[in-house]
């Protein structure tokens, strides 16, 4: 099963990925249209303490706690893929907070979201296409 | 003084329409141009400092930036450029030499683009590389004068050691420290793909590097930094560096900032001293004592490589070169005044030194002149822009060329000239982490196999369309080239005909 891997040693914390990501799920066709005056929320975001950075993306746990502490059943694990179903998440948090990885964020509207390795938006994760240096690849380990 | 004369080089035209603010430039720009002003949510940017290397234009994800050359003007001289004006301006702050990098900029005239190859119509077949063989390998080396076989047809001759070529190509020397690991790595891990050659330049060979020893040149210069036995013993052949292109005549200097960790240790001496290599050799100040250190390494490596003496194209090259030829060198490497530096006096790189193609084809006859021609091979670089380029040198007489600026390019330089800065937001010349680590070896060394690949192909074209299948057949070949827009002195040294005739 192919999943998105960060090579720290590559990434040089350009935050790129993190505006593929925003772009990839804006669902509009121009990235300038798509960002322009918005406060991004990336499934996919750069940690930075000045001497080291890496991206973190959701892992797709195959024990996933925010699967099993969904309330609802909005999280679903399903060809080693956990993607959500905005309309049936409730907006309670429980899988915010019960996700190691702090990959399961508020979309600011009511419902959460998450990496869902762009299943939806060509197959390719659009963050492994927009990074410079190969830091975060799609491939089977 | 308060305030500067200088105004910027270049404009940052930022397109609001289209910049959504990732601040990606401000991270990527390690020359501090680009800046967030929060309080008013507007990118900003300071013109001083950009040298128009184009990271920020590359990696905008909107492609909201262009660099342009500023439109402010002086009033119009053709005597006192905006340029000379601006370096005066610079030397008056500063009481400094004024430093460049890369190759020589100025309008000098380029031999090879004044300079035709010849194709077989009617009478003489052209061959088609994608149907028939086409021999690109190249063996560099001391040829014998005749080769005896003994009665069962065992060679009796003894050959000297050769240094084999799939490709009449070899990146020329770059040393540790003033590239970085990564772009070392890169270049070493697509000789070892390609079948030929990179050069350690005089900083060493890191000891990650060693294996890739088979395609590895060792430098012995001036300086004769991390040279030792084993360093030696690695490489595929060892060339003595007597000068460069970019500044015949004087030393080098990496400066002491450089000089950190894995380049200090590499270079055998301590963190944060300043690498200067001397101009001379201080061992060598005539043929005799350049003949004492070929043979000094011959005898330390076993007479098992190749030496090469690399020396810059000078006014006396065609005599240089026949005294490097009798003190039992086996490749003489020729740098052009075009030759890149990663630091060079701006007066020296831009004043001293003559163009490779006159100094290649002055030394070609020279050899071939004084029957000697054969004890040697030729190589030339500064400033091989292309396959065709390639082929004129060939055609010249040159065994084989050196690449450098080209290979730079291939790993994303842009020529911005600032190498001696330290802060190339390429990743290739500096040693600060954070920008070593732009040069992800697994990307550039691929684009660097595409290159050589590239320019192999169009030579086998090249080649086919003269009717010729293997560079042997091409090398000194005079009559495959005509000049265009020369006058008879330089048609006389290149010793080619006119278009036409």
């Amino acid at each position: 099963m192919k999943r998105v891997y960060v090579n720290e040693e590559w990434c040089l914390g350009c935050r790129l990925c993190e505006y593929h990501c925003a772009f990839a799920n804006s669902g509009k066709t121009h990235m300038a249209s798509a960002l322009m005056n918005v406060k991004i929320r990336p499934n996919i975001r750069v940690e930075d303490d000045g001497k080291v950075c890496y991206a973190v993306s959701c892992r797709h746990c195959e024990e996933p706690l925010c699967v099993t502490s969904c309330i609802t059943g909005a999280l679903t694990r399903e060809n080693g893929v956990i993607t959500i179903d905005g309309a049936r998440c409730v907006g309670c948090f429980t899988c915010v907070l019960s996700c190691p990885y702090g990959c399961v964020r508020p979309t600011g509207q009511g419902a959460m979201q998450k990496c869902e390795l762009c299943l939806t938006n060509g197959g390719v994760p659009r963050c492994v296409i927009g990074c410079p240096n190969n830091a975060i690849v799609f491939e089977e380990r | 003084m308060a305030f500067t004369l200088l105004f910027p080089d270049f404009d940052i035209l930022r397109d609001p329409n289209r910049c959504i603010k990732c601040r990606v430039c401000e991270r990527q720009c390690a020359n501090e141009v680009h800046q967030y002003d929060e309080e008013h949510d507007i990118m900003l940017a300071d013109e001083n400092k950009c040298v128009d290397c184009q990271r920020c234009v590359t990696l905008c994800p909107t492609k909201a930036l262009r660099i342009c050359e500023n439109e402010q003007v002086f009033r119009k001289n053709a005597n006192w450029r905006a340029q000379t004006i601006k370096e005066i301006y610079r030397q008056a702050e500063s009481g400094g030499v004024l430093l460049s990098s890369m190759g020589n900029p100025e309008p000098f005239p380029v031999y090879w683009d004044k300079t035709l190859i010849n194709a077989s119509q009617v009478t003489n077949p052209s061959i088609d590389p994608l149907r028939e063989p086409m021999e690109t390998k190249v063996f560099l080396g001391k040829k014998p004068e005749m080769i005896e076989r003994s009665a069962d047809g065992t060679l009796k001759t003894e050959l000297t050691p050769q240094l084999e070529l799939k490709v009449p190509l070899m990146f020329s020397a770059m040393s540790f420290g003033s590239i970085s690991y990564n772009a070392h790595k890169s270049l070493a891990m697509a000789a070892t793909e390609l079948g030929i050659c990179y050069n350690t330049g005089e900083g060493g060979l890191h000891e990650d590097f060693y294996q890739y020893g088979k395609n590895t040149i060792v430098q012995v210069a001036s300086g004769r930094f991390g040279v030792h036995k084993g360093y030696l013993e690695a490489g595929a052949a060892i060339e003595i560096k007597m000068g460069q292109g970019a500044k015949p005549g004087i030393g080098g200097h990496l400066p002491g900032t450089k000089i950190v960790g894995e380049v200090s240790r590499t270079r055998m001496i301590p963190e944060g001293s300043d690498a200067i290599s001397p101009a001379p050799h201080h061992d060598i100040y005539s043929i005799e004592d350049l003949r004492q250190l070929v043979y000094s390494l011959k005898e330390a490596t076993r007479y098992a490589k190749p030496i090469i003496v690399k020396v810059a194209a000078v006014h006396n090259i065609a005599a240089i070169a026949s005294g490097i030829a009798r003190s039992g060198a086996d490749i003489i490497a020729i740098d052009g005044f075009r030759g890149g530096t990663g630091a060079a006096p701006t007066r020296i790189r831009d004043n001293v030194g003559i163009p490779i193609e006159l100094a290649l084809a002055s030394v070609d006859a020279r050899l071939r002149e004084e029957g000697i021609r054969n004890s040697v091979s030729l190589v030339v670089g500064g400033s091989i822009r292309s396959s065709a380029d390639v082929v004129k040198a060939i055609a010249l007489g040159a065994d084989a060329c050196y690449i450098a600026t080209a290979a730079l390019l291939a790993m994303g330089c842009h020529l911005c000239r600032s190498c001696q800065a330290g802060k190339c937001n390429w990743g290739i010349a500096t040693q600060q982490p954070d920008l070593v680590k732009r040069v992800n070896p697994d990307i550039a060394a691929p684009r660097l196999v595409n290159l050589i690949t590239a320019w192999g192909h169009e030579i086998k074209e090249l080649l086919g369309g003269m009717g010729i299948n293997s560079i042997e057949a091409l090398r000194g070949n005079r009559l495959m080239l005509r000049g265009i827009g020369l006058n008879e002195k330089e048609l006389s040294i290149l010793g080619i005909a006119h278009a036409g005739e």
